[in-house]
């Protein structure tokens, strides 16, 4: 399957990667290709011209950001499960990085072409909604900074402007003694989450203080999972308490479904339950 | 349309005019004539694609030639000597790590990866590394074995 024709330049840059979006419309940016190009190869997108982002080294790594991290966008799910600063600041979102696609997808795929391509089914919009992580991009007027939670707009959609280049991404530590977790439900064989649940949960003389649950893979957007976070809050953790919070997540569905031949919308409401019971154990047994 | 593109396969450059659209496996088949690397699923899922890029593997039905250009890529044809078989391919003689042979090449390439990464893996840690290629053919249980194999005969165990 070939790609329809397009114009290729690689940006030295992210100022010449802004300037070629600005005078080239339609553009799209290439990173690591492993979100765009299958979609340009079915033809569900054939933007007429790419701007190849991938050698600009500006964008490629991990640092230290106050008490949490900050990532280049071209980092790989590779570089950030592998990540010592990412496992000891943010571990839910090694984990989940580990778990994207198979090895040789997380060689190319980046943090940064996989959070603008807003798939609902993806791993790292999750997470990083669950983290209150911000998404930082430049455009011809400078920076800004989007809060995850703002960022994931629609099915495929999020909020940069069509001549914004997506930077980096700031995730905050991880409150001391939280357990964290992200578990899903592998599509076979693209390995594509069918749904994913994250959790961070801080405990408090054995009973929950506060819990923060996120799912994917259901509605187009990644879902606050608010009602099983209120049912968790100064509850008991032991015996049927946690399924008894998890089943609680039926109620905070009510955004655009998701759904496919797979698995329809309401097998993956049904499984929501389970795999946000699992996240909350995992997390849970974690929590310090 | 088509723009200048200069890639390294197994230690020779190979230059050309290429399309921006070609994909980095039709670079390797067609332009370069080794046709070790296989085209199957072409949807980045199946893994029989696999070539290392710049060291670390990737499905080059997902990756430009373009993206490509200034790279070096191995390929199942420069895992070896060309004489002498590398001790993965042995081992999948061996065990029978094939049926139809289609997927075996990227099986190969994932595997050699893995024996960097972690050279005495288990059963498990090898059914997980391959998680990104499929064998239509289902033969799986004698390539788990050929790995084992080949990681002792590299010096793990």
């Amino acid at each position: 399957m070939f790609p329809s024709q397009f114009t290729y330049h690689r940006a030295a840059s992210v100022a010449e990667a802004v300037q070629l979006l600005g005078s080239n419309e339609g553009a799209k940016l290439l990173a690591g290709g492993h979100s765009l190009l299958p979609m340009m190869k079915l033809r569900v997108a054939s933007p007429p011209t790419l701007v190849d982002i991938g050698h600009i080294a500006d964008l490629k790594g991990v640092s230290a950001d106050g008490d949490g991290v900050r990532i280049g966008a071209l980092t790989t799910h590779a570089e950030i499960a592998g990540s010592a600063l990412v496992q000891e600041r943010a571990p839910v979102l090694a984990e989940a990085a580990s778990r994207v696609g198979d090895p040789a997808v997380r060689n190319r795929g980046t943090i940064g072409g996989n959070v603008s391509h807003a798939d609902p089914q993806s791993d790292l919009p999750t997470v990083l909604t669950a983290l209150g992580a911000t998404i930082n991009a430049t455009g011809p007027g400078g920076d800004r900074s989007i809060a995850a939670a703002d960022f994931f707009t629609g099915l495929l959609e999020n909020a940069l402007e069509d001549n914004e280049v997506l930077t980096s991404v700031s995730v905050p530590g991880v409150a001391s003694g939280a357990g964290t977790a992200y578990v899903k439900f592998s599509h076979p064989a693209s390995r594509y989450s069918v749904v994913g649940a994250a959790a961070v949960v801080s405990l408090s003389g054995g009973t929950c203080s506060s819990a923060t649950v996120v799912v994917g893979g259901v509605e187009s957007t990644p879902t606050r999972a608010s009602s099983v976070e209120a049912a968790l809050a100064g509850s008991a953790t032991g015996g049927d308490a946690l399924a008894a919070a998890a089943s609680a997540v039926s109620g905070d569905f009510g955004g655009d479904p998701v759904g496919d031949v797979f698995a329809s919308n309401e097998y993956r409401q049904a499984m929501a339950a389970v795999y946000v019971r699992r996240a909350l154990e995992a997390a849970v047994a974690r929590a310090g | 349309m088509s723009v200048p593109v200069e890639v390294t396969i197994n230690g020779r450059a190979y230059s050309g005019e290429v399309e921006p659209r070609q994909l980095l496996v039709h670079f390797i088949r067609e332009n370069a004539g080794l046709t070790g690397t296989k085209v199957g699923c072409d949807t980045s899922q199946c893994g029989t694609c696999t070539v290392q890029l710049d060291g670390a593997i990737a499905k080059s039905c997902t990756v430009l030639t373009v993206q490509a250009s200034g790279s070096s890529v191995t390929t199942i044809e420069g895992l070896s000597n060309g004489v002498d078989l590398h001790p993965l391919q042995e081992a999948f003689w061996n065990k029978h790590g094939l049926q139809c042979g289609f997927c075996t090449p990227g099986m190969i390439m994932a595997s050699a990866e893995l024996l960097k990464n972690n050279p005495s893996p288990s059963r498990e840690e090898i059914r997980h590394a391959l998680e990104g290629n499929i064998c239509r053919c289902t033969g799986y249980q004698n390539i788990v074995s050929a790995v084992e194999e080949a990681a002792g005969a590299m010096g793990g165990s």
